[in-house]
């Protein structure tokens, strides 16, 4: 493997770990509202975090791009903070990356709160445990699986993502070029061996992922 | 008294309304008693803070959890309370003493009388510490969760029909330990239930709520020797007397005494002077004016007629009768009531077809 190939690995891995992590930290927030809320609001806010699932890639990218612009939203407030803009940067691929997952990390999460139940909580509350407390201290815990298949599987449409990396990151080796999108300039340059390397390599990532997924959360329902 | 339960809760449902206003004493056994639907575990519930009530007020004592007239609502991790629901609901990713450690932790120190090894010991899982809950039969788990709401040093403990998931067997085991902690405990325990026999066995007052409403409240014994019931609760009907054992004779019965006199029953295992309940259903006494002569009916105790009421059962009497100052009620028909000329202060015999004791 050259090292063009190797930085596309590296950077891929190091997108969809940054990705993940962010996702759990804001998907769950968002799993845990929409698993208890009693709002009218639940079914438009479940429907904005599924649009990923069947939007195509491109249209997504287009509107973040179109936002991350000079002259979009969220184009206008990058500049005038003084971070420059995000489109064909590492973190514009970040941003990009976590709208496009949300869905495969929240549907989990929030599949597996429900299936706690209320039970659970109001016996902790009668154990003084503050909504807090219960939450970290049980909710969490009990939703373990569903934190697992959201994290496995958010990682790995991270590492499987194409047309979105390409609207919003570009093609910039080390920066912005991903395994997926190194596959795809090694077929037009007709260099079928690395491509063959990189792609069996997915091939076998992806198969070793959903393996894991079944072998130790055999558990796991509802999925996404 | 000052460690009174006070609740008034007023809370609409879409079928349902619960319209509650009790005062209960603060110490004992009170059982909340009625049919499905009756309001009786949304009763509890609000107690807890579980629901809350839009007009409502709960005091324990001095300390005021609910009073809505000034919004004053305490959420149920902030009352010192312990909460026994119908099934275990024992934390699954915790063990036995995970589970039990989850309250005492988070209950402040300073009024917790209670160690675990005591209360593990007294409901006899000290052997199961180290266990996870999935490996325990389901009576073992409910008695984890009751020793689990104790020590969350509560100020009461709310116990949900604790037996009611339960198979007979599962609830054999688990009534000994009940009526220790009755025997045990210096807290007001309020025991939700539908079960004529828990309520029986385990209760010193009782209130019987009927479609959201309270019907009656009192000690058990003047509840249960109430002849002005509603209908729901006729068939059941009967009292409780408190027996104390006093002699096992050589034909293999035991003689129990009470005030009002004696009864015999099969031989029991306690030894002379132990407490027993027993409970002695209306239909199983009958009534006569004079002493039977030709009868294999062996208790037959002299009585006064208190009173009478029609019950809901057609051509039936309800008849309260004195046994020196404990009560006991009698069903017979109205034929046989008219034909004795039953009526208040008349002296009778009443005979005893079947006494249940409890424990």
């Amino acid at each position: 493997m050259e090292a063009h190939d190797l930085a596309a690995v590296w950077l891929t891995l190091k997108l969809a770990s940054v990705v993940t992590l962010l996702l759990l930290v804001f998907g769950t927030p968002i799993a845990w509202w929409l698993a208890r809320t009693r709002s009218r609001l639940k079914g438009t806010v479940g429907a904005i975090v599924a649009l990923p699932l069947v939007l195509p890639p491109t249209v997504l990218g287009f509107y973040l791009l179109v936002m991350m612009g000079p002259n979009g939203p969220i184009g206008q407030m990058t500049q005038a903070l003084g971070l420059g803009l995000l489109p064909f940067t590492f973190p514009g691929l970040v941003i990009a990356s976590v709208f496009y997952s949300l869905p495969f990390v929240v549907q989990p999460i929030q599949n597996a709160f429900e299936a706690i139940g209320e039970r659970p909580l109001e016996v902790a509350a009668t154990l003084r445990a503050s909504p807090w407390d219960a939450f970290w201290s049980v909710a969490v815990p009990l939703a373990r699986p569903g934190f697992l298949s959201g994290a496995i599987l958010g990682f790995a449409h991270t590492v499987g993502e194409f047309g979105i990396v390409l609207m919003i990151g570009g093609n910039i080796p080390g920066r912005t070029r991903v395994v997926s999108v190194q596959i795809y300039d090694h077929v037009e340059a007709l260099e079928y061996t690395q491509a063959h390397w990189l792609a069996g390599g997915m091939v076998l990532f992806s198969f070793l992922v959903l393996l894991a997924l079944y072998t130790f959360n055999p558990a796991r329902k509802n999925m996404a | 008294m000052s460690g009174d339960i006070k609740a008034r809760f007023r809370l609409a449902r879409k079928d349902f309304t619960l319209d509650a206003d009790l005062t209960l004493p603060g110490s004992g056994v009170t059982a909340l008693f009625g049919h499905s639907g009756s309001g009786k575990t949304t009763c509890l519930r609000a107690l807890a803070g579980l629901e809350r009530a839009s007009d409502g007020y709960v005091a324990i004592g001095d300390e005021v959890w609910q009073d809505e007239s000034r919004s004053l609502f305490v959420p149920p991790h902030r009352r010192a309370l312990g909460v026994v629901f119908q099934e275990a609901s024992l934390f699954p990713h915790l063990s036995v003493r995970g589970n039990m450690e989850f309250g005492q932790k988070r209950a402040s120190t300073a009024t917790n009388g209670f160690a675990l090894p005591e209360i593990a010991e007294l409901l006899g899982i000290d052997h199961l510490l180290d266990r996870a809950p999935a490996q325990l039969s389901g009576g073992e788990r409910q008695r984890v969760a009751i020793a689990r709401a104790l020590l969350a040093a509560p100020r009461i403990l709310l116990m949900d029909e604790p037996l009611a998931a339960l198979d007979l067997m599962r609830k054999l085991e688990i009534l000994p330990y009940l009526e220790r902690l009755h025997r045990e405990l210096a807290i007001p325990v309020i025991y939700v239930s539908h079960s004529p026999d828990e309520v029986a066995r385990l209760a010193d007052h009782l209130v019987l709520l009927d479609e959201g409403r309270v019907v009656a409240s009192g000690p058990l014994k003047q509840v249960l020797s109430r002849i002005d019931l509603p209908a729901a609760f006729a068939d059941d009907a009967g009292v409780v007397i408190e027996t104390k054992v006093a002699a096992h004779e050589a034909d293999d019965l035991t003689r129990l005494e009470f005030p009002g006199g004696a009864i015999f029953v099969s031989r029991r295992g306690e030894p002379v002077g132990t407490l027993l309940r027993c409970r002695i259903h209306a239909r199983d006494v009958s009534l006569a004016l004079l002493p039977p002569l030709k009868t294999s009916i062996l208790n037959c105790l002299d009585a006064t007629v208190v009173d009478l009421a029609p019950t809901d059962i057609p051509g039936h009497v309800l008849v309260r009768l004195d046994l020196g100052g404990e009560p006991l009620l009698a069903r017979i028909t109205r034929r046989s009531a008219d034909n004795l000329q039953i009526r208040p202060g008349l002296p009778i015999q009443a005979q005893i077809k079947s006494v249940a004791l409890l424990g």
